[in-house]
């Protein structure tokens, strides 16, 4: 029940991942992303993609949900390994046809550029697979507490989030309301070309804003009496903790990002 | 606890006129008290309730809240701590997307150490009956819930007065008792001093007074009794008395004997079957 609001692609469960205090998963998630870039022999290839898949596995999320969520970048995935293999400049020819030759070279790094979108896009989805989007918020404004200082406004971008969270679904509701009240007057929403219909929005545009700025007025009115002056002075209900399995978690990319350095530069490192 | 004197109101409207909207209220709201504001719409009810807690200053006069001028600065969290305030639309005074975090949030304004927070919840959400929803998203619930979570948020704050700016206008007849029967029960169990302000008659019935407005100015006040019995005076202020009392009234002047202060239909009904 808690926080098991359908935005964005929270899957509710109850795994360790789960559990995760969000910082974890957000810095792990980046210590991820910068081991990806350390990456270059397919040995270090295999081994980041067995990682991700076992975190999926321990995740306890449907697999097959997990790997949809690389659709949306299948065309820039293929125009990548696209790309690699025809322009890559390399010794051993493949295969050739007019003035297109494909490289052994060429095939393998593409595979690898295509490999590491992949693994980003998969990896950063089980963070949002795994953490509601309200602890999500929890866990970025604290970690962008500390650069306050040098102006980044943490409390208020994490208010914004709350607020736009909260009213999403009303102001879905609202559209959906608006778009009876003006089918019913006549206004049409389904038919015409793109221009048309593009135009045709403008009798559900306008209402929507009007409202959508009356509420935040009358928001920002109710918050105002309740006492909120911004984030200076304010404390949180739930305070976010780092437990045992944090550190464990922190302590498994670690380990697995100075294995990729390893194999990366460790031959030249013994060589000299 | 509340005190009003010669408030005066004057904002500058839309198309640059200066439009006086309280001219000079006088008003004392001793603690405990639950007393209903009524009056028809621009009588200056809303405007005079933005007052009490300093979301409004005066033009002219005073407004005083526990000791406290509203015009000061330093008081103004103080005041908003002790009197707090429930809009009309409950739609747009809840912010976060979980019951508990909303009520939440108005403690944690105020710098509440974290482990007396959730206490401050769990007993604002009782008091309104909403225990049960504490995990829920608020847009699934209905407006008289959603009324109630909001009336736990001001709770949360521990005010001595809550200030109700037409809590039940935009909700059907189920939601409305049920924010009716919160907040007597606040005033009753818990000693708030309620300040009500509806265009509801029937709502009305339940206060210890009941204060009429119209054009910036009190008109009358007493308690309901008193005021309701009043059927001409009331339609002069724009307002519609309860079907009961325009029944009495109209069957006095017709010469049938009956009392005043008739309101309630359970009183006319008992006097006319005498």
């Amino acid at each position: 029940m808690l926080s098991d609001i359908t935005l964005g692609q929270y899957f509710p469960g109850n795994s360790f991942i789960h559990r995760l205090d969000p910082r974890t998963k957000i810095l792990a998630t980046l210590i991820y992303i910068i081991a990806i870039f350390f990456a270059d022999s397919f040995l270090s290839y295999a081994i980041l993609t067995g990682f991700a898949f076992a975190v999926i596995l321990f995740s306890r999320l449907p697999v097959l949900m997990v790997l949809k969520s690389l659709k949306p970048i299948m065309i820039i995935v293929l125009l990548t390994l696209g790309i690699h293999m025809f322009t890559a400049p390399g010794e051993h020819v493949i295969f050739t046809w007019k003035f297109l030759s494909v490289t052994q070279e060429g095939l393998e790094l593409g595979i690898k550029m295509s490999l590491r979108l992949m693994l980003l896009l998969l990896f950063s989805s089980v963070l949002t697979f795994t953490t509601s989007p309200i602890i999500l918020t929890d866990g970025i404004e604290s970690l962008l507490r500390p650069f306050k200082k040098v102006g980044v406004p943490a409390h208020e971008l994490a208010m914004m989030m709350t607020i736009a969270l909260r009213f999403i679904p009303t102001l879905l509701e609202e559209t959906d309301r608006i778009m009876k009240a003006q089918t019913a007057r006549g206004a049409d929403f389904s038919s015409g070309n793109l221009l048309q219909r593009a135009k045709n929005m403008l009798p559900l545009l306008v209402p929507l804003f009007i409202s959508a700025f009356r509420r935040a007025d009358e928001l920002a009115v109710a918050m105002e009496s309740r006492c909120y002056r911004g984030g200076e002075g304010r404390t949180r209900m739930h305070e976010l903790m780092y437990k045992g399995i944090d550190y464990a978690a922190f302590g498994t990319v670690f380990v697995l990002t100075a294995l990729l350095a390893f194999l990366r530069w460790g031959t030249a490192l013994c060589a000299l | 606890m509340i005190s009003v004197k010669e408030l005066k109101h004057i904002y500058t409207d839309a198309d640059g006129n200066e439009v006086s909207a309280l001219n000079g209220i006088n008003l004392d709201i001793p603690e405990g008290e639950f007393i209903a504001i009524i009056g028809a719409n621009g009588s200056g009810k809303s405007t005079l309730a933005r007052h009490l807690n300093a979301l409004l200053l005066p033009t002219a006069g005073k407004c005083i809240v526990d000791g406290m001028d509203t015009t000061e600065e330093k008081n103004l969290w103080h005041i908003r701590q002790h009197v707090g305030m429930v809009f009309q639309n409950p739609d747009n005074q809840i912010v976060a997307a979980i019951v508990a975090e909303d009520v939440a949030f108005g403690p944690e304004n105020v710098g509440v150490p974290g482990s007396e927070i959730k206490g401050r919840v769990d007993r604002a959400l009782a008091a309104v009956g909403m225990t049960e929803y504490a995990g829920h998203a608020p847009h699934l619930l209905s407006g008289g819930q959603k009324q109630r979570v909001a009336i736990a948020g001001v709770l949360a704050l521990e005010p001595r007065v809550i200030v109700l700016d037409e809590p039940t206008a935009m909700l059907d007849p189920q939601g409305r008792r049920e924010i009716v029967r919160t907040v007597k029960q606040l005033n009753r169990e818990k000693g708030i001093t309620i300040v009500y302000i509806t265009h509801y008659m029937t709502e009305a019935l339940e206060a210890d007074r009941v204060v009429v407005m119209e054009k910036g100015n009190i008109r009358f006040s007493g308690t309901p009794h008193e005021v309701f019995s009043r059927v001409d005076e009331l339609e002069k202020a724009g307002l519609e008395a309860p079907l009961a009392a325009k029944i009495a009234n109209e069957l006095r002047k017709g010469g049938v004997k009956i009392p005043e202060e008739i309101i309630t239909d359970e009183e006319l009904a008992e006097v006319l079957c005498r």
